[in-house]
């Protein structure tokens, strides 16, 4: 098995990080196993999710009407850490609606529901790696972790990559929003440059004219040591 | 080619239950004889009612990727911290190594996933003998092995406390 880069593992945050309360009882307190390049995790899970609908990637139209708020496209590259671009990529997303209410019955905040809108998407990358998804902004919404906590605006994303171990849960951040110096779970990612690969950025190319703002957002996964141009050998293994 | 630095992992949230699960995600083998069930626990013993686990796993021969077995699961355990698969028992990937599913835990108030492996109680020759399991403290590996039950395994999995779940660094 081709080896995966352990470099730029200090970007994800730690699972003990006592502002966001959560972490206190579900964080592992043994040392972790080290497991160095197991067969297991190292092969890419083939998914049996079925395919993914016409409208799966456009948030905007899964409902008889529009929903409510501002509508945005949100696209982006999916890289490996060599920079490679992964093709057939699965993205699941999930956010609130425009008022930072979640279609789940267990979401209390006295927000209004849309009734056009699931905060639902999933699509696959394409030839060049390129995801690209119509929804509506999500509002920050109130959670009970400290004293006037807001989650600032996000977007779920769920990612596979090219290995188990490659796998990827994250959320997507709108650039400028007050919020971020009061999340927790924001600034769970201590490295400032690594929080900033968080926040998408407006994207005038993304945009388009008399429809919808554009946001630019590019997620790089963790990637083998070695690709097949830097093989010496030449094999493809 | 550049090196590109990695998005960081942030938590799935309480609120994934209308947006992962699909249908039959916890099949993994339609008809499968194997059923795996457990139960994730906090470090005070509650129950976690909003964990995702995934499982990936070979064929019954030890083969990924073999036509028609995608080998990939996925369950909640909404809502009262419960989780059930279907599948086949897998066979060893290489010589020496025993049976085993790799299983990742999602959560709220897990800020990035945790990875962790089920292993079979009726293997104890091929445990024995695992260079994997022989790497975990041995007061420790009996957390990575399933428990016969009538009709399965069942794999309980504890995030900290009292007989923590064995987690890798992967």
């Amino acid at each position: 098995m081709t080896p995966y880069r352990r470099d730029g593992l200090e970007a994800h945050p730690d699972r003990d990080f006592p502002d966001y309360k959560s972490t206190r009882l579900r964080h592992p307190k043994e040392p972790l196993v080290v497991l160095r390049d197991p067969e297991t995790e190292l092969t890419q899970p083939v998914l049996g999710a079925g395919p993914i609908g016409p409208l799966d990637d456009n948030l905007t139209r899964q409902h008889p009407g529009e929903p409510i708020g501002e509508r945005i496209i949100v696209t982006g590259q999916v890289r490996d850490g060599n920079g490679i671009p992964l093709s057939d990529q699965l993205l699941e997303i999930w956010q609130a609606n425009a008022a930072g209410r979640y279609a789940q019955a267990e979401d209390a905040h006295p927000a209004p529901l849309d009734p056009n809108f699931s905060g639902v998407g999933r699509c696959l990358t394409d030839d060049r790696g390129f995801y690209r998804f119509t929804t509506i902004k999500p509002g920050p919404y109130p959670w009970r972790n400290h004293d006037k906590a807001w989650r600032p605006a996000h977007i779920h994303f769920s990612l596979f990559g090219t290995a188990f171990v490659s796998r990827l849960i994250t959320q997507m951040y709108f650039p400028g929003d007050p919020l971020f110096p009061y999340d927790p779970v924001m600034k769970s990612v201590q490295d400032d440059a690594a929080r900033r690969r968080m926040v998408a950025s407006f994207d005038l190319d993304a945009t388009e004219d008399q429809w919808a703002t554009g946001y630019r957002w590019d997620i790089v996964l963790r990637g083998p040591e070695k690709t097949l141009f830097e093989d010496e050998s030449g094999m493809q293994s | 080619m550049s090196v590109q630095r990695l998005t960081p992992s942030q938590t799935l949230g309480p609120f994934y239950g209308f947006a992962l699960p699909y249908e039959d995600d916890s099949i993994i083998v339609r008809d499968g004889d194997l059923h795996v069930t457990g139960s994730v626990y906090d470090g005070a013993g509650q129950l976690v009612p909003d964990a995702l686990i995934e499982i990936l796993q070979p064929d019954g021969r030890g083969r990924f990727h073999a036509e028609g077995f995608h080998g990939f699961g996925r369950c909640s355990t909404r809502p009262e911290g419960h989780f059930a698969f279907t599948t086949v028992k897998p066979g060893p990937v290489a010589e020496g190594e025993a049976p085993h599913l790799a299983v990742i835990v999602h959560a709220r108030g897990l800020l990035l996933h945790l990875h962790t492996r089920m292993y079979f109680a009726d293997e104890t020759e091929a445990n024995a003998t695992d260079l994997v399991l022989n790497a975990v403290p041995e007061q420790r590996r009996h957390t990575l092995i399933g428990e016969a039950t009538e009709d399965g395994v069942r794999f309980d999995i504890r995030l900290q406390g009292e007989n923590e779940t064995v987690f890798f660094d992967v």
